[in-house]
């Protein structure tokens, strides 16, 4: 899977229309109870009908600000309506979306984008002005949209629109990895004159229809969409932020799908014929970050004890209930440049001890900060907690709040629970591993590895910059600040009749909550 | 007329006290809110808790004022009738507040329209016939039902008629309650099961000792007969402290059906103060706290009002 992944990663920059878009999704028909016997017998889509979707939401609060995007159910009703530039393929590389082609000058520090032929639901066409009009929006600086900070290499003053279709990209530094930002979340195109979003127009696989802000949208197929129709009449959203709600609607045939189902819910279900159950591997990054400036964690013999304490099976088993895989140490198991050849790091309680007390940390005592704020990071301190006293660490875990923990666990503490979200390794590297970024939870922060970085922004020839991203995440394999025990799975559900839901994208890539590729048999 | 004036200067301390406890609400509720640890800044930022835009969303928001200002702003506005705009979305309050009324409203009304008969009923059932098996499994349905929580009578309930007999909808996902009230049943349901335990067994109580009471006693002596005893001798004194413990309900009903809104997915009043509060969405959490208070304060004098009407010698006001 992963030798499939990286040539279909090696594409040039000159690329045509997304081909793999249907090559992963899940096959459909008969009435067959078993997943495996619905995959072997594949039906050809289907057209008509309305599909619910139920999400856990944002309450009264909502808008379709598609700029504004915060939540999964945002970026699903974003991607209904909306088109961004790129987006990112299963392996998070990006893949062209609005964008026909990306083509960089020699020193990458110039980009050249074509938009492809297509049109707003009102029926002009989208331009370059629109994206031009749009990054500057999300750029504003008294804005305070999430995308703004992966727009930041961009020179909005000095980039211009050269024709109707063609946008020239002035950056303010080389940037091979350019098309990430293309692809970033929340970087939508809007119309050159929106302004307010009661009733988006988009150019989006769907048109709205109508919106109740934390209880319903619903939109209608776009008859006109440049990538074909979807083959749904109509599509609602609705939210139930609790799970058991979203399972008893999907159960009681009042949606079709349902996003976000916990690991034990999905196996009381799986394969009985009422539900399928499909699960999203590696969308979700599990792991610890020890903050590599303060002590203990400045003494890199500390941290590989740690990362020796960690049995990642019974984390995985324990706190995920199985569902997902074991890291190794390292972002983004699966994905372009991710450096597969590392062997797998094991539980080691002798070794973490011998390095603990070559550190002179002997019957060390740690405070692991954590909090509700996502699926399994209480019971996962719990457990790591067990697996430190074996090695002689005292772990004292403290529960903080659950709204305010990314922001408590920043510049505090020296031990916490984390998790992402899927996004490119040059994301992960760019917005928590350099000396400068903004959310660099483990104080990482070393000047070569800084220049590493850049070095790879500047080589044009993607073989050579793989392996620099290789040298990089040995670099953290040895010696970094994140302890990454496991990737969880994302879980949806649908109707046993709901067909063409990608089994392999990851939650926020291209494939995920792909409406228009979706049909009922 | 004498007897009128001093009737009407307690309604009207009354009201005044109910004024002073609305504002000592909004004041509660204020400070309580800056205590809660981070603001909408923080909340909003999420897992991107870059601290550059979090000084520009708390900018943006004007939460970099300092409090007394912002407190002081939102009373001025409030005077003028305006309960100020979202942080998060810049809708007004005003929106918030019915669109989640609507759906609370009704769940509220069909809840108290089955409540009040269903309880009374089953109380005076079960004290006309005290100590005898009826009162002893009305006892003891009542108390059993009492002890398990909303959640798990709701669960339960969608399980089995939601999706194991099919004869109902198990949640209200995407349904709009006015036009298709079928999915209204459970929760109302839901809603009913710990209220008509509560009052049932008060009426009951109070049955017991108004049958036992001398008046009721003198009036058998007159020979009136025993239905119009139960029901217009002893009920109307039974039933004061069941009537305070109603306004108690309708308090709950408003703010506390959290649970079965959540349950049932019912955007109701409940779901939109939960996802004010974990948003730090301050405005929004006063414009509530205000409507609760009111609307506490006004149920609770009209019961006071039912009970001294029902009871006056007994002079309960609490």
């Amino acid at each position: 899977m992963n030798d499939a992944r990286s040539s279909l990663a090696r594409r040039g920059f000159l690329i045509a229309t997304g081909a793999t878009a249907l090559a992963f999704t899940a096959a459909c028909g008969t009435g067959a109870t078993t997943p495996d016997a619905k995959n072997a017998a594949e039906g050809a889509p289907k057209q008509g009908g309305r599909l619910r979707a139920a999400f856990a939401g944002g309450g009264a609060g909502e808008t379709l600000d598609p700029h504004a995007a915060n939540l999964f159910v945002d970026a699903a009703r974003a991607k209904a309506l909306f088109d961004k530039l790129a987006d990112f393929g299963a392996d998070l590389a990006a893949v062209p979306r609005l964008a026909e082609r990306w083509e960089p000058n020699d020193a990458l520090d110039t980009w050249r984008i074509t938009v492809r032929k297509a049109a707003f639901h009102d029926g002009r066409p989208v331009t370059a002005e629109d994206v031009l009009h749009s990054y500057r929006r999300i750029a504003d600086p008294k804005g305070t949209f999430r995308a703004k900070a992966s727009l930041e290499p961009i020179d909005l003053d000095a980039s211009r629109a050269v024709d109707a279709s063609t946008v020239e990209f002035k950056l303010k530094r080389p940037y091979a990895e350019f098309p990430n930002v293309l692809a970033a979340f929340g970087a939508y195109i809007v119309p050159k004159d929106a302004t307010a979003f009661d009733k988006p127009v988009g150019s989006g696989p769907f048109s709205f229809v109508s919106f109740k802000p934390g209880s319903s949208l619903v939109v209608k197929r776009n008859d006109a969409y440049w990538e074909g129709a979807p083959h749904l009449d109509e599509l609602e959203f609705v939210i139930a932020s609790e799970e058991s709600a979203r399972v008893s609607a999907l159960l009681g045939g009042q949606v079709e799908y349902a996003h976000e189902l916990n690991p034990a819910t999905a196996r009381t279900h799986e394969g009985k014929g009422r539900i399928d159950i499909v699960r999203l591997p590696g969308s979700a990054m599990q792991g610890f970050v020890m903050k590599t400036d303060r002590p203990p964690f400045n003494d890199p013999r500390v941290r590989q004890a740690f990362f020796l304490i960690a049995d990642r099976k019974e984390l995985v088993d324990g706190a995920l209930s199985g569902a997902g895989e074991i890291g190794n140490d390292l972002f983004g198991k699966g994905y372009q440049y991710y450096p597969s050849s590392l062997p797998q790091r094991t539980q080691d309680l002798e070794k973490a001890r011998a390095l603990l007390k070559e550190a002179g940390a002997e019957g060390l005592k740690v405070t692991l900060d954590t909090a509700p704020a996502a699926t399994g990071f209480v019971e996962a301190a719990g457990i790591f907690k067990e697996q430190a006293a074996k090695a002689g660490v005292t772990v004292e875990v403290k529960v903080g709040n659950k709204d305010t923990y990314w922001k408590d666990i920043l510049d505090n503490g020296t031990f916490a629970s984390y998790r992402s979200g899927a996004m490119p390794i040059e994301s992960h590297i760019s917005q928590r591993l350099l000396t400068g970024s903004t959310t660099n939870a483990t104080k990482w922060q070393q000047k070569d590895f800084d220049d590493l970085y850049q070095q790879a922004q500047s080589t044009s020839d993607v073989t050579q910059r793989g392996a620099l991203y290789e040298r990089m995440q040995r670099r953290l394999y040895d010696e970094g600040g994140f302890l990454i025990w496991g990737f969880a799975d994302w879980i949806v559900a649908t109707a046993p009749k709901v067909c063409g839901v990608s089994k392999t994208a990851p939650a926020n890539t291209l494939d995920w909550a792909r409406f228009d590729k979706i049909w009922l048999a | 007329m004498a007897r009128v004036t001093p009737h009407l200067s307690w309604i009207g301390r009354r009201l005044l006290l109910g004024l002073g406890q609305t504002a000592a609400v909004v004041l509660f509720i204020f400070a309580l809110t800056e205590a809660l640890p981070g603001d909408a800044a923080v909340a909003l930022a999420g897992d991107q808790p870059d601290p550059a835009r979090i000084d520009r969303i708390r900018e943006t928001m004007g939460l970099d004022r300092p409090a007394a200002a912002r407190l002081t702003d939102w009373v001025v506005s409030l005077l003028h009738g305006d309960l100020g705009t979202s942080l998060i979305s810049g809708r007004p309050v005003t929106g918030y507040l019915t669109a989640g009324l609507g759906p609370t409203l009704l769940l509220a009304t069909a809840t108290l329209t089955l409540l009040t008969p269903l309880s009374v009923g089953l109380g005076v059932l079960a004290a006309r016939r005290e100590g005898g098996p009826l009162d002893r499994t009305v006892s003891a349905l009542t108390l059993a039902v009492h002890a398990v929580p909303e959640f798990a009578v709701g669960v339960l309930l969608a399980t089995l008629f939601g999706l194991w007999l099919g004869w109902l909808p198990p949640t209200a996902v995407g349904a709009d309650p006015f036009t298709q009230p079928a999915v209204l049943i459970l929760p109302v349901v839901v809603l009913l099961s710990r209220p008509v335990c509560t009052i049932s067994r008060l009426v009951r109580a109070g049955m017991i000792e108004a049958m036992a009471s001398p008046y009721v006693a003198q009036a058998r002596r007159y020979g009136v007969s025993g239905t119009r005893i139960t029901w217009t001798h002893a009920l109307p004194n039974a039933i004061a402290p069941a009537t305070q413990q109603l306004a108690r309900t309708c308090d709950w009903l408003l703010s506390g059906v959290i649970v079965v809104e959540a349950l049932f997915v019912i955007p109701g009043l409940g779901t939109v103060l939960i996802e004010a509060v974990a948003a730090r969405d301050i405005p929004v959490v006063q414009g509530m706290a205000v409507v609760f208070g009111i609307v506490t304060v006004l149920v609770n004098l009209a019961a006071d009002l039912a009970a001294r009407r029902f009871a006056p010698r007994s002079e309960v006001a609490a």
